[in-house]
């Protein structure tokens, strides 16, 4: 392993206990993956912020004990709590506590206190090429793929110590063999669904059941994949797969051609996708039709041009069922700059901030179905929630809202 | 078998139980009772506590390590893991149980060949890689 004269120093201790601890685990795990070196990483993303257990809270505390603070610039991912709209919860007064202690850990820590899932529609987003460290199985694919930055998929613990020492192991996703892709998916469908929305959260999810840890080249998608559209291809192959990054020949930075993305080397296979394997895949995103009870948009975070789509679609109607809306505190900043926020008002809609639908206690009790444009939230919503999904394209979803029942349109409706 | 890589040092004892599949800790095993919930997997109801787990390699999502430590943290958890593939998440697991609860989980890479069981015994010195 071969470490710097700052390594060295950090794990001496020079730089305090937190910056030891953590520059110890950073090693650790970089000679579990066989690692030879670090790399410096200019910026870090923190997913460890949401409470799902005891030891979280226990390890940031444990952290901030020992006098922790970030030394490249760190957002933070979202939380069991929306800070700005606090009556929205409706979990117990305990848990309560915890999440608010472990979100003020990091904030200690000097984390900036952004509570989304998609940095990526921060100002501060990393540019080509750059080194990073980030959770979020989302924000993590959405890097690499679309803004050629270069993160490994970092989980909880890991994520915060290599804030803490601006260090990471230089492997897989950081390094150019990392990036190359292996597995080649032959997209042939009709000009129709590349310019619908529907297709790409059910393609995501399909890549992800195809590929598992394997980096995927698609062929077929073109310059109507918008950064929105990779975003929900993107979060649905990280949760039905465990993607870290996909090309899409001709739209992402590093797939300029076929060639270039599988590295010059033939792929380890090609799987051709058409409607018949898309509507197999789509089946697993909607349970069998129920009636409409809620209406959740926006996982990952809605950006400001798709919840200026929502107002738009809207045009002065008003939903009839909970119509929530996940998205971060820095879009609702813009949203009021623009007097977005009076039309989401006269719509009826309920936002949402710093936290998402599915990871906390925000929804009314619902009794019918819930629909979402979200591939990831129509993943884990009905284990999470214990409530049926129907997946729709926004404009499904403002529809539906306003009518009360499920309206499709499109391919499969 | 043989240890090819040590990722978490230190000792452990404990009755083997080899995994026909991979299981996630993460939403496949109940942090509260350590027995595989995934109703998919086929040694569902098998308890991991005070096991030697081992699995040809890792599964699930960025909630592994926390799912990991959670279970350490109550006692419930694996004696140790062999992983016929390194892996970071559960790395990173047992390393932070170590640090907050003294909890000890070895983790080793090794040729995982064939389902012999029984008590085995992983040490730190086979950091080299010598056989057990």
């Amino acid at each position: 392993m071969n470490l710097s004269g700052f390594d060295q120093a950090t794990l001496n201790g020079d730089q305090g206990e937190a910056a030891q601890f953590a520059m110890e685990l950073v090693v650790d795990v970089a000679e579990s993956q066989s690692a030879t070196d670090l790399v410096d990483i200019e910026q870090a993303h923190i997913d460890g912020c949401l409470l799902h257990g005891q030891a979280l809270l226990d390890f940031a505390e444990y952290l901030v004990a020992r006098g922790a603070s970030v030394v490249v610039p760190t957002t933070l991912n979202v939380s069991s709590l929306d800070l700005l709209h606090p009556d929205l919860y409706r979990g117990d007064a305990d848990t309560a506590r915890k999440a608010r202690r472990l979100m003020d850990a990091y904030v200690e820590m000097d984390c900036a206190p952004t509570w989304t899932c998609a940095p990526y529609q921060l100002a501060s987003r990393p540019g080509f090429g750059q080194q990073i460290a980030w959770g979020e199985s989302n924000a993590i694919v959405f890097a690499n793929s679309v803004l050629g930055a270069r993160t490994n998929r970092y989980g909880d613990f890991m994520d915060i110590c290599c804030a803490l020492t601006g260090r990471a192991p230089f492997v897989g996703l950081h390094t150019d063999a990392g990036r190359r892709g292996t597995v080649h998916i032959d997209l042939r469908v009709d000009e129709g669904m590349i310019d619908g929305e529907i297709m790409y959260p059910i393609l995501g999810h399909l890549i992800g059941k195809l590929v598992g840890q394997s980096i995927p080249v698609i062929t077929g998608l073109d310059s109507r994949a918008t950064e929105d559209r990779l975003k929900a291809l993107g979060a649905a192959a990280a949760s039905s797969g465990t993607v870290g990054m996909f090309h899409a020949v001709g739209v992402t930075p590093e797939a300029e051609t076929l060639d270039l993305a599988l590295g010059g080397r033939s792929p380890e296979r090609t799987v051709l996708v058409g409607v018949d394997e898309l509507g197999d895949a789509r089946g697993d995103l909607d349970s069998e039709p129920g009636p409409l009870g809620a209406v959740s948009v926006g996982t990952p975070h809605m950006s400001l041009a798709e919840i200026t789509e929502v107002a738009n679609l809207a045009s002065g109607r008003s939903t009839t069922v909970p119509f929530y809306i996940n998205t971060s505190r820095d879009v609702v900043d813009r949203c009021v700059a623009t007097g977005l926020d009076i039309d989401l008002q006269t719509f009826g809609a309920t936002v949402v901030t710093d936290t998402c639908t599915y990871v906390t206690s925000i929804m009314e009790p619902v009794s019918g179905d819930v629909m979402t444009n979200s591939g990831k939230w129509a993943y884990y919503a009905p284990a999470n929630l214990g409530v049926g999904v129907a997946l729709g394209s926004l404009a499904d979803c403002v529809e539906s809202a306003i009518a009360g029942r499920r309206v499709t349109t499109g391919h499969w409706s | 078998m043989k240890v090819d890589r040590v990722l978490v040092e230190g000792s452990a004892v404990g009755e083997l139980l080899i995994l026909d599949e991979p299981v996630s800790f993460w939403g496949g095993v109940s942090s509260e009772s350590g027995l595989i919930v995934d109703p998919l997997h086929p040694q569902v109801g098998v308890s991991v506590s005070n096991r030697i787990l081992a699995m040809p390699h890792a599964k699930g999502s960025s909630g592994t390590s926390s799912a990991l430590v959670e279970l350490l943290r109550v006692g419930k958890g694996p004696a140790g893991i062999v992983l016929g593939v390194g892996d970071s998440m559960l790395t990173v697991g047992s390393l932070v149980a170590r640090s907050l609860y003294e909890v000890s989980c070895p983790i080793v890479v090794a040729d995982l060949c064939d389902g012999a069981s029984g008590e085995w015994r992983i040490q730190g010195e086979t950091l080299e890689g010598s056989a057990l």
